[in-house]
């Protein structure tokens, strides 16, 4: 039986060999895009990703397990903090070589 | 250059198998994370928003150019083809595989190389005068004391275990370019009355929660007794430095809440125990060190003085760069580089592979192959002849590197943010990028003139906002990013802590709020030649509140 709505949440985590983030989808296995991540939308369903969360950090498949809340989007899931949104869409910036190439010269 | 003995390498090999071991036992499961993660970060690793860090130790900012080659290499197999240069003088890997760190320390340490404290609450990787060994106004060079303190510190048994991580900066001359009063011990190399050589003492300096910079208990310490000294400070602080609270555990909180007076007492009586002891230095061992640190053999290259003038009236663009990103050496017919990592909108600190292979050929071509990395995050080349500054700059113009704002606004601190960092709240990168974009025109830049903007993403202060002329920090406020801005701060021997102004601004106000204050300086200067600090110093905070909040400033 389903318990009280609850706010919308997804599990998160960094996997342990080269630490990409990961979130945990509806298949059980851990996912490298936010848009594929299982979304617990009461109370027993984040209990379950939690669960599971613990599991993974026993069994060595991944580290910095946690719980974020999403709101749902016609876009996809997205994070209320941008710490989260960075962590699902990678840096807010071009990496090195292609800001240098960018880059002026002039001054 | 400091060239690794029997025991160094012994050393660092030790330490690189012990963590293969370790990785390998994490990552087949047989120990757990929490058990792993402080043997970890003893080998400079962190787990950041997106991937692992590698923070590699650069010790006092010297390397050649084998070992920056070896960066550029480790940059393009192992992560994503750039490292960051950071305010330690260190270089940060974003993305680096934990299955692949003991493969990177294994080729770091062919180099003589490592990631040993550069984490953790020891002694970390010790920092110096970037221009060390070349200055026209140094006493002494700084760096065979830094690695005299590097050898003493790594692994200390009694200081491996601290209340919290410890910093320690040498600089060489008057002109202090090492930050020393914002480091838990600063040392200035100086000379008594009678011309020999010792050192100013100063603690408890820092940034970070509560900034407090640092106090001088010694006006002139000898030489040779260096490590009893520094030994005597860190049992007093290992004894009573708080472990119960880590935002109170460093040694400027306990100099801030025993006073100076007192625990410079506690350090003499220490010291007395130490001072004659094992712990002094014998002037053998002093100038063996030293002997590794011996400056290049530079032949006179007096045709280098016309050949300047010549090419600065012919190129008006060398010229700048001659003006803003060279300094006198030493030996007349050389000069000290600084290779700015500061394009217009790029990233602060960072260099791609590419640019650090060229970095490692020019100061093999030009520049006796010594490189520096400074704590403002550019590159240094030391000693270049004068002769050879024209075929320099036209290499670094093909590699991107020779943008010529040294000191100017555009060359801008800023740590990496909520971008990558795991602790920060809000971005620092994309700031820096804005600003330098908006002030990017270099005669609007030379118009200004010196001015330096430093950037942190929390409180830690990695970009050393609270020494920032014009300091900002970001925050995070109800879920959203907001700037605070501070200033007046300097890092120099005549540091100050920069004064918050007022409330904090968006994301997309920053950089107004930026050319306010810049504004507001062009207004009040008396002349050119008085460059903001002077001219905040000279009128205050008022003024420039004003100019941002119409005289009604708040508290952020």
């Amino acid at each position: 039986m389903k318990t009280a709505p609850t706010k919308t949440k997804v599990l998160t985590a960094n996997r342990l060999t080269d630490g990409i983030s990961v979130w945990l989808g509806a298949n059980g296995e851990w996912v490298f895009s936010l848009k594929d991540a299982f979304l617990a939308r009461h109370e027993d369903a984040v209990a379950a990703i939690e669960a599971a969360g613990q599991q993974a950090l026993a069994d060595n498949r991944v580290v910095d397990v946690n719980v974020i809340e999403i709101e749902e989007t016609a876009s996809g899931p997205r994070p209320f903090r941008l710490r989260e949104r960075i962590r699902a869409d990678g840096p807010t910036i071009d990496y090195a070589p292609a800001s240098a190439a960018q880059a002026s010269q002039a001054a | 250059m400091y060239r690794y003995d029997e025991f160094d390498h012994a050393f660092v090999a030790a330490r690189v198998n012990q963590f293969r071991d370790q990785v390998e036992r994490r990552l087949s499961g047989e120990i757990s994370e929490d058990a792993f993660k402080p043997l970890r970060l003893m080998n400079g690793v962190y787990l950041q928003l997106h991937a692992y860090m590698l923070r590699v130790a650069i010790p006092y900012g010297t390397l050649n150019g084998r070992q920056m080659r070896k960066l550029a290499h480790i940059a393009r197999v192992y992560d994503r083809g750039y490292g960051h240069f950071t305010t330690r003088q260190n270089i940060q890997y974003n993305w680096p595989k934990l299955s692949d760190m003991p493969a990177i320390l294994e080729e770091l340490a062919e180099v003589e190389m490592h990631a040993i404290q550069t984490s953790g609450n020891c002694i970390r990787n010790v920092t110096a005068d970037h221009f060390a060994g070349a200055a026209a106004d140094e006493v002494a060079d700084p760096r065979p004391y830094a690695e005299i303190l590097r050898q003493w510190s790594s692994v200390h048994p009694e200081f491996s275990f601290l209340p919290r991580k410890f910093k320690i900066a040498v600089t060489g001359s008057e002109r202090d370019r090492a930050a020393i009063q914002v480091h838990d011990i600063g040392l200035q190399l100086k000379k008594d009355e009678e011309g020999r050589l010792g050192f100013a003492v100063w603690i408890g300096g820092g940034q970070g929660r509560t900034p407090i910079l640092a106090k001088k208990v010694r006006d002139f310490l000898p030489e040779a007794d260096l490590l009893s000294y520094v030994t005597a400070i860190m049992r007093v602080y290992n004894l009573h430095g708080r472990r119960d609270n880590k935002y109170k555990a460093r040694i400027k909180i306990l100099v801030h809440e025993t006073g100076v007076e007192q625990l410079s007492a506690e350090i003499e009586a220490e010291w007395e125990h130490l001072k004659d002891g094992e712990l002094k230095l014998p002037a053998a061992d002093i100038s063996a060190i030293n002997a590794y640190f011996a400056p290049p053999a530079l032949t006179d290259r007096a045709e280098g003085w016309g050949e300047l003038a010549e090419w600065k009236k012919s190129d008006p663009s060398f010229a700048d760069w001659v003006g803003r990103n060279v300094a006198p050496h030493r030996h007349p017919d050389y000069a000290m580089v600084t290779i700015s990592l500061k394009p217009i909108g790029g990233i602060p600190g960072d260099a791609s592979a590419d640019q650090m292979d060229a970095v490692a050929r020019l100061a093999e071509e030009f520049a006796h192959d010594e490189i520096r990395v400074t704590h403002e995050q550019n590159l240094v080349l030391p000693h270049v002849a004068l002769a050879d500054l024209e075929p320099l700059y036209r290499a670094l113009v093909a590699d991107g590197l020779a943008t010529a704002n040294a000191g100017l606004i555009t060359d801008i601190i800023a740590c990496p943010g909520l971008d990558y960092c795991a602790l920060a709240n809000a971005r620092s990168i994309p700031v820096a990028q804005d600003i330098s974009n908006r002030f990017g025109d270099p005669a609007r830049q030379a118009d200004i003139g010196d001015l330096k903007i430093k950037i942190s993403g929390c409180i830690n202060a990695c970009g050393h906002h609270h020494v920032g002329h014009i300091g900002i920090l970001g925050v995070e406020k109800k879920g959203a990013e907001l700037y605070q801005i501070s200033l007046g701060g300097s890092g120099d021997e005549k540091a100050s802590i920069g004064e918050i102004i007022g409330r904090g601004f968006e994301p997309e106000r920053i950089t107004d709020a930026v050319e306010t204050i810049v504004d507001t300086y062009l207004e009040s200067r008396t002349s050119a030649e008085e460059t903001f600090l002077e001219c905040y110093r000279r009128i205050g905070a008022g003024p420039f509140k004003t100019a941002l909040y119409g005289g009604a400033a708040e508290a952020a």
